[in-house]
Parts: structure tokens; sequence; C-alpha cells
């Protein structure tokens, strides 16, 4: 189903819808019977909070013009993004049941030229942010007013390319830029840190010269104040360090770096969705 | 004259010490300031090479337009997708053996895959580029660049070409890769030279249109297949020269023509001889009309160092090595 069309959502409103979704996230993940689950179970706030506040956009013309640009760079967050696509408008919700299936135009990551609206294709990691910093720097040069996001995984913080996209957008004082992370914590072969420790990612960031944010990644409110702050600041790209669990509001999927590359069964998808149904729509954060 | 004269090449094109010569790297400075007047989203990024690149020209009649990226060609790669994706048409430059050598995953997934509006343009390609040794010799890079879906490939004779392409790939929509050498080359072709994508210009036929071999090659290697010609027609030989600056898209009706008709293909270009020009046209003739494909190119081994001249000579890459490939193709045809 597509959400209804509305000027602004409250927040309750914003996690009921978000909860709801995570029930697709698991539906599709396992009829494809392949892809992630933990770390679009885990980015679910921060994509409900794009397409149904954030960006200014328009589902039925997804190439207009005037339209906020969101980079997808960790292409495997894919089936979280189709999900709130789809219940955004731009395109049949049935259609997310055909996930990595032959003839689909939702590939198992994301392809540009087959599925208006994602913006980019993507995958092999390391690359959106070079991405996002030309967009926004073809924005620079000819004076329009759209915004650049772009969604970063924290394992690909280990390619050496997100660092010369880094150093480009601090230099070039893309201020049109706003760089997501999302922090969870977990790569394909464990704990960032044990894998490759990126700490400390923020000073990293300053000392590119970027701004630089950390909330909690499931506070919509949360989301939406750093986004807010980082438009202000114009003079420098801006990041937000968005803390998050993966595999968020599952337990058993929670914190869990196996669950990266895999869909659950239909008897792990059950529960799941059981135990989603179970919260009410009221995920919210710990720290609240 | 064996020369094609609806090719309209310069005079004497068999006396080298008559032909004046210049860097085609020059005809992309050229082509591309061109371009860049005609439409204002053409855009030029650099990777700390603008000076030998000649994105040089470009910055300095539009310095708003051209980007300065560092040493970071995979950034550099992506960085352009991105700016194609907001209306731009970017031209990338650096060496060949950098871009699409370091970046050809970027190049893969954000420009070919992605089919954004990049134009890849590698400098310093083949053993010419002298004393800087292998490292800066690329030798791959129309392998790499031709096996990509969306991209097209071109290598330019000299910089008349060269400058016709970029301002051919600047008015098309779609990724473009085109390598070219270091030295200065015989300039061969006059701007009045026909060049069309897609398309193999007949520079040199034998009298009657006597043909028992026909040669395609393209870069440097053009101007020795001329001289090859020569060569080969005061023998008694007929020969077709093709200038085949389009790699892909290749010019398969030309290239079966002339395999009917001669019977016997050389390919000759500054490249390895597997993967490249030589690669195209063995695998199209072999699936549609099976000739002697003979290949001029470098064989299965990096360059080194010395004075481009004498590279080409140890590198079998000049007139008498396709002289040789031509008798050894015409000896082929009759067994």
């Amino acid at each position: 189903m597509q959400f209804p069309k509305k000027e602004h959502y409250t927040e309750d409103e914003l996690y009921k819808m978000a909860n709801e979704m995570r029930i697709d996230l698991i539906k599709m993940l396992t009829k494809a019977g392949s892809g992630h689950s933990a770390s679009p179970l885990g980015t679910m706030e921060i994509w409900t909070a794009f397409y149904f506040h954030i960006l200014n956009h328009n589902p039925k013309k997804p190439d207009w013009e005037e339209r906020d640009r969101l980079l997808l760079s960790c292409g495997h967050y894919c089936p979280v993004r189709y999900t709130v696509m789809a219940h955004a408008g731009y395109f049949p919700h049935e259609e997310l049941w055909t996930l990595r299936k032959y003839g689909t135009r939702l590939q198992g990551h994301p392809e540009r030229e087959r599925l208006p609206g994602v913006e980019t294709t993507s995958g092999p990691l390391g690359s959106g942010l070079s991405q996002a910093a030309g967009v926004a720097k073809a924005a620079q040069m000819d004076g329009k007013k759209w915004w650049t996001y772009v969604l970063m995984s924290d394992g690909e913080q280990q390619a050496g390319q997100i660092w010369e996209a880094a150093m480009f957008a601090g230099n070039n004082k893309l201020g049109n830029l706003i760089g997501i992370i999302d922090r969870n914590n977990i790569q394909i072969n464990g704990f960032t840190e044990d894998v490759m420790p990126l700490e400390p990612l923020m000073q990293k960031y300053e000392a590119f010269g970027w701004h630089v944010q950390d909330i909690d990644g499931h506070n919509i409110e949360e989301l939406i104040d750093a986004v807010n702050k980082a438009k202000a600041v114009f003079n420098k790209p801006s990041l937000i360090l968005a803390h998050t669990i993966p595999g968020r509001g599952v337990e058993f999927m929670e914190r869990k770096y196996e669950w990266h590359g895999k869909p659950p069964n239909s008897a792990e998808a059950a529960e799941a969705i059981r135990e989603i149904r179970t919260l009410g729509g009221r995920i919210r954060s710990e720290h609240e | 004259m064996p020369i094609n004269k609806t090719a309209k090449l310069v005079e004497n094109v068999f006396d080298k010490s008559k032909l004046e010569s210049k860097p085609t790297r020059d005809g992309f400075g050229l082509g591309v300031v061109e371009a860049g007047k005609k439409d204002p989203n053409v855009v030029v990024l650099c990777a700390d090479l603008s000076e030998s690149t000649r994105a040089q020209m470009f910055q300095k009649e539009f310095p708003d337009r051209y980007v300065e990226v560092g040493v970071a060609e995979q950034n550099m790669a992506s960085l352009a997708a991105g700016m194609a994706m907001a209306g731009k048409v970017p031209f990338i430059a650096s060496y060949a053996a950098f871009s699409p050598g370091r970046n050809n995953e970027q190049i893969r997934t954000t420009i070919s895959l992605n089919n954004t509006n990049v134009k890849i343009m590698g400098a310093h390609a083949g053993v010419s580029v002298g004393p800087d040794g292998a490292t800066h010799q690329a030798l791959e890079d129309m392998a790499l660049m031709r096996v990509q879906p969306n991209m097209k490939v071109f290598a330019p004779c000299d910089l008349w070409e060269a400058q016709k392409i970029v301002e051919a790939i600047a008015k098309i929509y779609g990724p473009a890769y085109m390598r070219f050498a270091r030295d200065k080359t015989p300039v061969i072709t006059t701007a009045e030279t026909p060049f069309k994508i897609g398309q193999a210009q007949l520079f040199f036929e034998s009298k009657d249109g006597k043909a028992d071999v026909a040669i395609f090659a393209c870069g440097p290697l053009v101007h020795e297949s001329l001289l090859a010609a020569n060569a080969l027609e005061k023998e008694g030989l007929g020969v077709e020269v093709y200038d085949s600056s389009s790699i892909k898209p290749l010019d398969e009706k030309t290239v079966l023509a002339a395999a009917e008709k001669a019977g016997a293909i050389v390919t000759a270009e500054e490249h390895q001889a597997k993967g490249g020009l030589g690669g195209a046209i063995a695998e199209f003739l072999g699936e549609n009309h099976p000739v002697p494909v003979i290949k001029v190119g470098v064989k299965d081994r990096f360059g080194e160092s010395g004075e481009p001249d004498e590279l080409m000579i140890a590198f079998g890459l000049v007139a008498k090595n396709i002289v040789e490939a031509a008798k050894k193709a015409i000896a082929l045809k009759s067994k």
C-alpha cells in the first residue's frame, strides 16, 4: 500500500509508518531468499524521515530537476529504499515481491537505468561520496538550490576513495552536500573495530574540513534537527554520524553481524513480524 | 598516387622529413575548448596532470568549468559520474595507465553500468611515452574499456583526428574513452579529413583497387601503415589501409568488405596485440568471415624506458613490422 499523501506527518505517524514498512521489508527479503537484513532494518527510521519529511521530491516525477538528491552509497541497503519508495508512491507496492527476481527493476543492488528514483547505481562500496560530491559540485557551479544527500555505511569508510571524496568536498566547500553514515558497527567479517578500526570517525571528517554531528539514528526528531543544522552551515559539507542498531526491531537480529547479508527464512520471518507488530509502532530510542 | 583523395590527407605523406610533427594530446585540448564553446555544460576534471594532458587549454579558457581533483583518479571517475547525473558533460583527463587503469571499477559501475555522460581521456598511451617506463606506458587500456557495455572506444591517428573525436563525443550522449599518445607524431590528416563515429576511413588504396591485404590501424601506427603500404606496393602487392580510430563501435561493414575483397587482414596498434583493435577485428571476422588476421602490437610484455623512436623499433611497431605481417597474412591465405 501507499501511505496517504500529507503535507506534514506527525512524529508518531512516522514511527508507525517505519514499523509497518519493517514488516514489508521482512516479507520481501524472505520472498527473495537472499539479500541483506541487518542494515536495512537498522536504517528504516532514516529512510522514513527522508522520504516522508526531509526530501523535496515528487514520486510521480522522479527526474524532476529541482528535486533533492538522495544517493545510496552502500547499494546492499536497497531493500529498505525500495520498501520506502513503494510506500511513497514511486512504483506499485506489489513490485516489492519481485526483489532480486529475473526481469525485476528491483535489482539485488540498485541500478539507475532500471528504476527511476534511485539516483545512481551502487554496490561496490566506497564510491557514493564521490558521486554525491560530483552532483553537489555541479549544483554549486550552477547555483542550484536543491540539496544532495548520501547515505554511507560505516564499513565502507575503510575504502580509500571515501577519503579522496571527503578531501574534495572539504576543499570545494560543498555546503550543499550532507553525508549520513549509518554507524551500526558491523560489517561482513565482524565488528568494524575488530576488522579495521574506524574511530575517531568524527575527528577524521572534521580534519577534512567537514561540519560533523552525531545522533541517535533511530530518533527521527534528532535526525531532522541535525539535517536542519547541517543546512545552516553553508561553507562546509556536513556529516551526520547516525548511531543505529543493526537488525533494529527484531531482537534475534539486533547487533549481530551474522545478519548482515542473509534474509530470514519463513519461520524466522513469522517470528520477526510477530515481534515488530507487538511493538505497536512505538520503536523509539533508548536514549529518550 | 595510391592515397585515397577523399581522405584529404597532407601532401608528402610518405616523406617523414617533410611532415610536421605535433603531439596528439594537443588535439584533446583544442577539441575540448571547441566543445566547451558550443556547450556550456562541458566541464573538465583533471588529476594533477593539467599541463601534460592539455586539460590546461580548457582551464585557461574556462577557469570556472575546470575542476582540479588532485591525485585521485578513482574519485575523479565517480565525481564525473555525479556531475553528469546533474546535467554536466564531464571530460576526465589523466594518464591512461591510471584512468582507466587504476579506476577501472569506478568506471565500470558509476559510468558504464550507470550509463552516465562521462568522457574519459587517457593520455600517454603506448610505449612512445618513452623514458618514464612501463608504469606510465598504458598498453591494455583499450582492452579494459572495450569489454564494458555502453562504452565507446577511440584512438586517433593525429591531433586533428583527436580534436574531431572530442568534438563528436561531446555531442552525443553516453560514456566514451579516447586514448592518445604523448610524443609528437606526424600530422597526416587535415581539418577536411572525414571523421564519423563507427566509420573506418580508407587512406590508401592500390591502383585499380587491387587488394592482396587490408591493413586496419589506429593511433601513430596509421602513418607507419601508410609507409608499409607504400613499400608493399613497390613490390607489386595491392594494399588497402584504413584508419580505424573507432575501435568500438567497430566499422564491421568495412572490415567485412575488406576481408572479402583482400582475404587477408593486418591490424596495427600501439597496444597489446591482444584485446585492442586487433582483438576486435579478429573476434568479428572469426564469427563472420574467417581470414588470416595478423596483429601488429605489443606481444604480451610491459614497456620500458627509452627514447620513443627506439622503443617503437624495439617493440616491433614500425612500418617494417607491418610489411612482414602483411606478407605473413598473404602467405597464410594460400594455405
